[in-house]
């Protein structure tokens, strides 16, 4: 057995085996380890230049590992990329979604791009603006949503194509504290339907939402696991002081 | 001179859109002042007109004792202002942006120093580094040493922490603590409650309306409804089944816990408490932990947000 057939039929959406990549002599990301089990939300923290969005490009395919590897919903980084694309969502910090497009534009859009038909298109079009309370405003333009609609349709529009895995880049920068909530209740749901979520974020309360968080410093994954194994690690009260200990001795970020 | 800033019922409409929707508050000389809320709340349409770079639809401000509209020269040469986006010149190195800053002020780097030393030296090694090749920690300490080379009685800072680290936020509220200590007022907007903790009074803003104006810790204590706390395994079906007890008003996550409130505002909370705790052994959380609890100012903005009518901005 292959070790992608194997990772697939393990129940692991991904699997990362000394991942590495330099950038000349800079070691951006330094042979990282780790796992996310299928069904999971995993919170992929670390300071500002610690080497997470260069992480996330390689394992979502747009940037080649210079060591290491890993497989992601079963596919191989290196070789399989085509495939990674088809099994995986994204949503970046800001903005996914066209803000010149209507809703319905969005959706189409997104969906076309992934090879759905229209009737599928249709069906999950209605699906998701009636599960999202938006269905009076398919006709407006996205740019003309408030901020919080937007996070919370490009959430949605990242899920159209039913990917195994979504990958969510601080995906609640600058959102009131309502929508915030209701943001994580969209990323339970999708998880409770067997979704894998890995998600970056700034906010430490958000990070106890999630079922296990990994910590990079400098490169390298320095503690990985579930919130409250960490915190009893550590002996404090929130996983704010966990990461505060350990990003506070990171070297690397601001000569980057 | 006891106030440093006025603000007394301002609007400002951007088409259909009220961005500050009759808005009054006061900032004391020498305080660090708070404006929390998320984006599009309106606060940065509030810094603009406290800098004399908008003029508001109705109402009046007074920054320094003058009147941004009339004596706009003099506010902009006694306020330091620090944008929500990078503002900089990208091409220029770091030295040359703080000269160039010093220059337009009609100073020297020499004679503001003093106050941005601190955070200039940490910038020092890359002093011939151009701005646009920074990572974004040092821009912000860059920009921030921009803002404060002509030494100016007020300082503006527009979301100076988004999208920044938790590390990176706290030192950056060391250097305002310093700052403030040195005599300077300081004004600023961040959507984080966590950071509002750290001043000395903070105003609530959502939707273009002030919420409430108080100490950070006052404004959580004047939370009215009795607030549990519940911890247990499974968190998703744990807020769902609790949103099925009679009574819920609201359940938010909240860290590791769920806060819950309840409709009877007079009930006793520990009442309460042992009520949800035997409904949620009932409906499978044998579990669960219930515990009543002082209310924070998060609890606090979310009820005030949920309270208030719906704010036209969100409404066009």
């Amino acid at each position: 057995m292959t070790l992608a057939a194997n990772s697939a039929s393990n129940g692991i959406a991904i699997d990362a085996q000394d991942l590495t990549r330099r950038f000349g002599s800079f070691v951006a990301v330094d042979h990282i380890t780790f796992d996310v089990k299928a069904g999971e939300v995993f919170g992929f923290l670390g300071a500002n230049g610690a080497g997470k969005t260069t992480a996330i490009k390689m394992l979502v395919g747009l940037l080649a590992p210079s060591e290491g590897t890993a497989h992601v919903a079963g596919a191989d980084i290196r070789t399989q990329r085509d495939e990674i694309k088809r099994s995986i969502g994204y949503m970046s910090q800001r903005f996914s979604l066209y803000a010149d497009l209507t809703v319905r534009e969005n959706i189409r859009l997104y969906g076309g791009i992934y090879g759905l038909t229209p009737d599928q298109i249709a069906e999950r079009t209605k699906r998701m603006l009636d599960n999202l309370g938006l269905s009076g405003s398919v006709d407006d333009l996205v740019g003309d949503l408030p901020l919080g609609w937007k996070q919370k349709l490009a959430f949605s529009v990242a899920l159209v194509h039913e990917p195994k895995i979504v990958f969510l880049d601080e995906p609640t920068s600058g959102v009131d504290p309502i929508t915030r909530r209701q943001f994580w209740e969209l990323i339970y749901a999708a998880a409770a339907r067997g979704t894998t979520v890995f998600v970056t974020t700034h906010y430490m309360d958000e990070a106890e939402y999630c079922d296990r968080i990994s910590i990079m410093v400098d490169g390298k994954i320095v503690e990985l696991g579930t919130p409250a194994e960490l915190k009893e690690k550590y002996r404090t009260e929130t996983v704010d002081d966990v990461f505060v200990r350990l990003a506070r001795g990171a070297t690397k970020g601001e000569a980057a | 001179m006891s106030n440093a800033v006025e603000v007394h019922s301002v609007s400002k409409s951007f088409g259909a859109v009220k961005a500050l929707d009759d808005i009054s508050f006061e900032v004391r000389a020498g305080e660090l002042f708070g404006l929390v809320g998320p984006d599009g709340a309106g606060k940065t349409t509030l810094f603009r007109i406290l800098t004399t770079l908008l003029v508001a639809d109705s109402g009046s401000a007074s920054v320094l004792g003058l009147d941004p509209v009339k004596d706009l020269w003099a506010i902009r040469s006694r306020v330091g202002y620090m944008p929500g986006s990078f503002a900089l010149y990208p091409d220029l190195s770091v030295s040359e942006n703080l000269e160039f800053f010093a220059a337009v002020f009609g100073t020297t780097i020499e004679k503001g120093y003093e106050l941005i030393e601190p955070i200039y030296k940490q910038l020092e090694p890359f002093r011939a580094r151009r701005a646009e090749a920074l990572s974004g920690g040092m821009k912000q300490k860059l920009a921030l040493s921009c803002a404060l080379v002509h030494r100016p009685e007020l300082l503006l800072l527009d979301e100076p922490t988004t999208g920044v680290d938790a590390v990176s936020r706290r030192e950056f509220w060391d250097q305002l603590g310093r700052l403030k200590s040195s005599g300077l007022t300081i004004v600023v907007s961040t959507p984080y409650m966590d950071e509002a903790l750290r001043c000395d009074r903070v105003a609530l803003i959502h939707g273009g309306r002030i919420l409430e104006v108080d100490l950070p810790q006052s404004i959580g204590a004047r939370y009215s409804l009795p607030l549990i706390a519940v911890k247990g395994s499974n968190r998703f079906a744990l807020l769902q089944t609790l949103r099925e007890f009679p009574s819920a008003r609201s359940v938010y996550l909240f860290g590791d816990e769920l806060h819950y409130s309840d409709k009877r505002v007079n009930a006793d909370a520990g009442e309460i408490a042992a009520e949800v705790k035997t409904f949620l052994a009932q409906h499978g959380h044998a579990d669960a932990e219930t515990a009543p609890i002082t209310a924070g100012i998060e609890d606090s903005f979310m009820e005030l947000m949920g309270s208030a009518p719906a704010p036209k901005a969100e409404a066009a």
